[in-house]
């Protein structure tokens, strides 16, 4: 069953990923293009030589990137829904995998986003990339941490409550705790003084849009390929 | 000499939620998946911005678009 349910899974993230990356290269790429266009008139990566194109970079190298990454998170929403599969109450198995969709929008894309948003090229300074990487991982990996402990929390305090007073005492510990990650963690701040304010901004909506496209699509695929496997066979 | 105590049935050990898959099946699978995506996600979000296992920037500047777009630190 988890063999069939991983298959379909990363085929649903293959298929979300392209969806995103189109998305991404009709509405990301021109803000990603004035972005280098910004660094090329103040030469701040003078003397390089080109080793992709940008035409390369923005098609093939786009599409491989997100297909890649499509189809490893494609496959672990897969393991997740059928860990999660008639264990958290009767939720059916595409409402399942939307709401985990849903939460990952949250924990693995805005959440990190809030402290460290997506920076276009022309920002962010070469020689702080170990730090920014450590610490933007720190951020997801925490991120994560605290949502498996709102989800830990809320399931102990199991028949005390209401399920709406459950989801929001998980949703309470989430926050608290995420809050208190974010505030640990170094503040970058090293967007140009002369950079486009209003450019900065729709690069950083689109990319945020783009990776909640690829979750919504991929779990709505998801669930309408688990559907069959996952739904009890007298329903049928 | 019957006891209502003997006739009632032990409670049976938690029974597997209705239709859920044994976490033992889903075991392998979850560890597998979790590798092979960690090996993926750190080509696409990491090599040669941080980190290098490889020489050059070959791999950093073709997924360039994508690295940036997901909100990785790129360069």
């Amino acid at each position: 069953m988890t063999r069939l349910l991983l298959w379909r899974g990363m085929l649903a993230g293959l298929a979300g990923a392209f969806v995103a990356a189109t998305f991404a290269l009709l509405v990301a790429e021109p803000h990603v293009d004035a972005a280098i266009a910004f660094e090329a008139r103040h030469a701040l990566h003078h003397g390089q030589v080109e080793l992709v194109s940008r035409a390369t970079q923005k098609t093939l190298g786009l599409y491989t990137a997100m297909l890649l990454y499509g189809t490893a998170l494609g496959g672990l929403l897969a393991i997740v829904v059928a860990a999660c599969h008639g264990r958290v109450g009767a939720v059916p198995p595409r409402a399942l995998a939307l709401l985990l969709a849903a939460l990952a929008c949250v924990v693995l894309v805005l959440a990190p986003a809030l402290k460290y948003p997506p920076t276009p090229p022309a920002v962010g300074l070469h020689e702080t990339v170990r730090l920014r990487t450590g610490a933007f991982l720190a951020m997801l990996a925490g991120s994560l941490l605290a949502a498996l402990g709102g989800a830990r929390v809320a399931q102990r305090l199991g028949p005390t409550l209401t399920p709406l007073d459950r989801w929001l005492a998980g949703g309470f510990v989430y926050v608290a705790s995420v809050t208190l990650v974010a505030a640990l963690l170094p503040r970058v701040d090293e967007v140009p003084t002369d950079f486009p304010a209003s450019l900065l901004w729709q690069y950083r909506v689109a990319a945020i849009a783009a990776q909640l496209i690829f979750w919504l699509v991929t779990a709505e695929l998801f669930g309408r390929l688990a559907q069959p496997l996952l739904a009890p066979r007298v329903a049928r | 000499m019957t006891s209502r105590v003997a006739v009632r049935p032990l409670a049976a050990p938690t029974p597997a939620p209705t239709g859920a898959i044994p976490l033992a099946e889903i075991a392998p699978w979850a560890v597998f998946a979790a590798v092979v995506a960690l090996i993926l996600l750190y080509l696409v979000s990491t090599e040669q911005g941080a980190f290098a296992l490889f020489k050059g920037m070959y791999v950093h500047e073709f997924v360039h678009d994508g690295r940036h777009l997901l909100g990785f630190p790129c360069h």
